[in-house]
């Protein structure tokens, strides 16, 4: 991953169930749980290394992660 | 990253699984796989069964058949046979393919004819409210198993391959990558191919035997894989419960439709 790369995160929450799945395994915590509701909230977009892991494991299709197009 | 919204149906969106149920993991590896191999979306022709599982066709924007429980690879069967160039893939759960199913999953085996059957295998009938199916674990319970579940299961890979496929490969919803890579596989072999995907219903199987959260049926798929390379090395008892993930079968050999052509129809029609 090439350094100082930016990503954003682009949540549908509408379709977010809470199941957890995603922020539970994101590696840097760039993503958490909203408290109200266990839904996906973004907590710190610079920390995203665009792994991809929450995009692939959601099942709902509930978030996407971008390439900024500053890079 | 990925834009899924050129495959789905967007109106049926969100979808009604569970949340956290690993289906919809497999329906987005299954596009992500076939949008690898790059197939006009006309060519493609997605079939299912009923369950859980079997909703996926619903929800995918290709030309498709959400049938009767078990019969999918029977139209999938019929559609291959009537339009050779359709690009077939099946969309079936375990109980759909190991149970009510289970005779065209091995006859279309044995025909290796050239059809793609994804197999979401989450050890239960979600749909129908928690009956074991083929793939329950033994010692688990399901309504249908109160005290604890005594039978064998089915190996679907031993299945598959016994009955003549020749392409068989197993993974799980803790891996999307590898899902959409072996579905990729799969859809590249010309003959019949068996993705199992291990799956969690947490909230019809996991729910009755202390796992009533995706995070900690994840967790139990996860501590149970060992990969291919490893299982070699260890003894059965050492494999009981295991779940054993990796291609076990990749071979060349005849397909049903083209023999089918070259044998039948070519004499058929000289005569
Ligand atoms: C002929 C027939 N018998 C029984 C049923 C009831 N039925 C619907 S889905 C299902 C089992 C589904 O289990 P599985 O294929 O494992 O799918 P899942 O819901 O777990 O994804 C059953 C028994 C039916 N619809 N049709
Ligand atoms: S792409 Fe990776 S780092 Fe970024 S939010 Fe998702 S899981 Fe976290
Ligand atoms: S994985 Fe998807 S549905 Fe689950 S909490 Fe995250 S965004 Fe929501
Ligand atoms: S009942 Fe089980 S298989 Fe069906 S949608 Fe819910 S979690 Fe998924």
């Amino acid at each position: 991953m090439a350094k100082g790369k930016k990503y954003i995160i682009k949540i549908k929450e509408d379709y977010c169930k809470s199941c957890r799945l995603c922020y539970s395994r994101c590696p840097t915590n760039a993503i958490t749980a909203n408290p109200k509701n266990m839904k996906v909230q973004i907590n710190d977009e610079d920390k995203c290394i665009g792994c991809l892991v929450c995009e692939n494991i959601c099942p709902d299709f509930a978030i996407e992660i971008f390439e900024a197009e500053d890079n | 990253m990925f834009n899924y919204d050129k495959y789905i149906r967007k109106d049926k969106f969100p979808h009604i699984w569970c949340s956290g149920c690993g289906n919809g993991i497999i329906l987005k590896s299954s596009i992500r796989a076939i949008d690898k191999i790059g197939w006009d979306k006309n060519d493609v022709m997605t079939i299912s069964g009923i369950g859980c599982s079997s909703r996926a066709t619903g929800y995918l924007d290709f030309d498709s058949l959400h049938t009767l429980h078990g019969r999918a690879l029977a139209f999938a069967t019929g559609i291959k046979m009537a339009k050779p160039k359709m690009n077939v893939v099946v969309f079936t759960g375990d109980g759909d393919a190991g149970a009510i199913g289970g005779n065209h999953l091995i006859h279309a085996a044995r025909r290796n004819i050239d059809i793609t059957a994804v197999i979401f295998n989450n050890n239960i009938y979600g749909m129908t409210g928690g009956q074991y199916s083929p793939t329950t674990p033994q010692e688990f319970v399901a309504t249908t198993a109160p005290y604890g579940h005594i039978e064998n299961s089915f190996n679907f890979m031993e299945l598959a391959i016994g009955a003549g496929a020749s392409f068989a490969a197993r993974t799980t919803v803790t891996n999307p990558k590898q899902v959409e890579n072996f579905i990729h596989k799969g859809l590249e072999n010309k003959g019949f191919s068996v993705i199992e995907v291990v799956s969690n219903c947490h909230v019809q199987f996991g729910r009755r035997n202390e796992m009533k959260s995706p995070i900690q049926m994840f967790d139990w798929i996860k501590e149970r894989i060992i990969p291919m390379s490893k299982a070699e090395d260890m003894s059965e008892d050492e494999l009981e419960n295991k779940v054993i993930t990796g291609v076990f079968k990749n071979i060349e050999k005849p397909e049903y439709v083209e023999e089918y052509d070259k044998n039948i129809m070519a004499k058929a029609e000289g005569e």
